[in-house]
């Protein structure tokens, strides 16, 4: 196998793997079933309880 | 509530391994001291000894000395009540921020006035421009960016994830560690110690030591969101985890060189010609795609929300957004290297990608945007969110302007003007330097337990010397760069140069005083922030508490204010 063999096929390779990896993301991300995940996931920031631990007093 | 209960073994481990660390690394410094002959190495070699010896004071006092070794005035910073978050770290990160953050925007006008006036480089070698510049970059990019997303990312993780801050001694090493690699880094810029590389100046043997505090922060990063327990990881903290794996990664490959020997300060790149100019551009583009974007996104995308109180406008779109983003910056270096040695396959594969990365930004800011439909009134009622908003407008504008920029016709008029120098302030001053602003007005009171910030008015007024500091800079680079590209490329009818070099600096004279009144303007701004952010550190108000809204006050003070209208 020559070196311009190798280039090509792992060139291939990549080409297919990389737009996998992003084709299956973007499937992630609009799969109607992920909606309420999704939903819930935004508000974690928002969330009254996620501050609780924010407690320790410097006074 | 995430409470973690150490046992007493794993904390005097804990102790115990922190305090060897610190008595190797002692060795190491004292070793190397006295072994070269390199002033410089000597000179890092104490300063890390120095640090080495106060960090094993202070955790040898801390695990095994009396109680008043941790005195009320340092505990105002320093405190880390266990079984809660770890706030401790990020109080003293957020002070780091706003120091750094002025010291770079000051050395950044000396040099604006310098160029201005080139008599103020005082003809000494340590203040002229080329050892100064690095001082400026490395400051502002590395000291101020960095610590705002050290310090965020150990908020936002913690309370995204619900759980306490990885590691005991581990957040404090990296945000010492980090600041001794600045210090290094800095000094040695101005004792003449560069290896030449644009944003990668440091030598080997601070790059060694900035690679194991990467690593430590990562662990400390990964760590924390392993004993999460919310199920799902907040987008936010995919950005951080993206900007601090692949800034390991950019760093480690970018700066693979051989020194000449272990006690000297002089290394050589094991990369040569264009093999070294691409690495170093895949470098330099995606600190720029990875460092300056990727992390403040982050920042974007927890503390806008956060603020304005609504969700992000489409999580959706911010997982599209992340994802497209990783996928398309990696590949846009090569646009820094067109017409050069660079095959010509790869300058263009460099600026499709750019091009293409029109599409995660826009889409990126858009989600940012938005998440204030239904709330644009707060544009109006709260400058901190107004910071935060025009920052992501920059942020559009300025990711609009580079694959413009990229694209070689463009470029071809364009590079090595003082466009680029524009364009790379409407991004760093405009969406990295007023996005930290943002989160920084949002932490302050929230970290000292304060009901608001000492003064919003104050805030106001950062927010207009910053903006208008931005548009003087910017409009000035347009002029003085389309100005240079245009001379360049003059010819008379014998085919001459119309101009000589010298004549295309002169005409940069007035566009240079221009950009440095606007860097004076941002650099009065972040005084104004140091000043507010003191004031409120120490508990201090100014009377304008009730207009200020109620989510400027620390969380667990809010039931009992009245919801400012």
């Amino acid at each position: 196998m020559t070196y311009e063999t190798v280039t090509v096929y792992s060139q291939i390779a990549s080409l297919l793997l990389f737009a996998g990896l992003f084709g299956g993301a973007v499937v992630y991300a609009l799969w109607p079933g992920n909606s309420e995940q999704f939903r819930q996931a935004a508000r974690v920031p928002l969330r009254k309880d996620d501050d609780a631990g924010n407690m320790g007093s410097t006074e | 509530m995430p409470v973690i209960n150490r046992s007493e073994e794993a904390v005097a481990a804990s102790d115990g391994f922190a305090a060897l660390g610190g008595l190797a690394a002692l060795a190491l410094g004292a070793v190397m001291a006295v072994q070269t002959a390199d002033p410089v190495m000597r000179f890092h070699a104490i300063l890390f000894l120095v640090a080495a010896a106060l960090a094993t004071g202070t955790i040898v006092l801390h695990a095994f000395g009396p109680d008043w070794a941790a005195p009320a005035s340092v505990s105002l910073v320093l405190q880390t009540p266990s079984g809660v978050y770890s706030d401790g770290v990020i109080r003293a990160g957020l002070i780091a921020t706003v120091f750094w953050g002025v010291a770079g925007f000051l050395i950044g006008d000396i040099l604006a006035w310098q160029l201005a006036y080139p008599a103020l480089n005082l003809d000494l070698p340590w203040t002229n421009f080329g050892r100064l510049r690095p001082v400026h970059t490395s400051a502002v990019v590395f000291a101020f960016g960095g610590n705002a997303l050290i310090m965020t990312s150990f908020y936002v993780v913690q309370r995204t994830c619900r759980a306490r801050l990885a590691g005991n001694w581990a957040p404090w090493f990296v945000f010492w560690g980090y600041q001794l690699f600045l210090v290094m880094a800095a000094t040695g810029y101005l004792l003449g110690v560069t290896q030449g590389k644009e944003y990668a100046e440091p030598e080997w043997y601070v790059d060694i030591w900035l690679t194991i505090v990467w690593v430590v922060y990562l662990l400390v990063f990964l760590g924390t969101i392993w004993r999460r327990q919310e199920p799902h990881i907040y987008v936010a903290n995919w950005f951080y985890l993206a900007f601090i794996v692949t800034v390991a990664m950019l760093h480690i490959v970018n700066n693979i060189a051989v020194p000449i020997q272990w006690t000297s300060t002089k290394s050589y790149q094991i990369y040569s010609g264009v093999q070294d100019a691409m690495t170093q551009w895949w470098y330099g583009h995606n600190a720029v795609g990875f460092f300056l974007t990727a992390g403040f996104l982050a920042m974007m995308y927890y503390f806008i929300p956060k603020r304005v109180e609504r969700p992000v406008y489409s999580y959706r779109l911010s997982i599209v957004h992340f994802w497209s983003l990783i996928f398309l910056y990696i590949w846009a270096g090569p646009h820094h290297l067109h017409y050069t040695a660079l095959p010509d396959w790869a300058q263009t594969l460099g600026m499709t990608f750019s091009i293409m990365l029109w599409m995660p930004s826009w889409g990126g800011m858009i989600n940012g945007l938005m998440t204030l439909s239904g709330a644009w009134d707060k544009l109006r009622t709260d400058p901190v969110v107004r910071l935060m908003v025009v920052s992501v407008a920059f942020y559009g504008m300025s990711t609009f302007e580079g694959p413009v920029m990229s694209i070689k016709a463009v470029n071809s008029l364009s590079h090595y003007t003082d466009w680029t120098i524009g364009h790379v302030h409407s991004g760093a001053l405009g969406w990295v330097g007023m996005v930290s602003f943002g989160a920084i007005y949002c932490l302050t009171p929230w970290l000292w337990h304060r009901r608001g910030l000492y003064s919003m008015w104050l805030v106001e007024w950062h927010f207009w010397l910053a903006t208008i500091g931005i548009l003087l800079y910017i409009t000035s680079m347009w002029v003085a760069g389309i100005t240079q590209g245009l001379m360049w490329r003059a010819y008379d009818a014998l085919g001459f140069l119309q101009y000589s070099f010298a004549e295309t600096v002169d005409a940069m004279h007035w566009p240079y005083v221009i950009r440095a009144v606007g860097g004076l303007l941002f650099l009065l701004g972040g005084l104004i922030m140091v000043y507010n952010v003191w004031r409120t550190i120490l508990g201090h108000q100014c009377g304008d508490l009730a207009e200020q809204p109620r989510v400027a006050a620390a969380p667990e003070l809010r039931g009992a204010l009245v919801p400012a209208e």
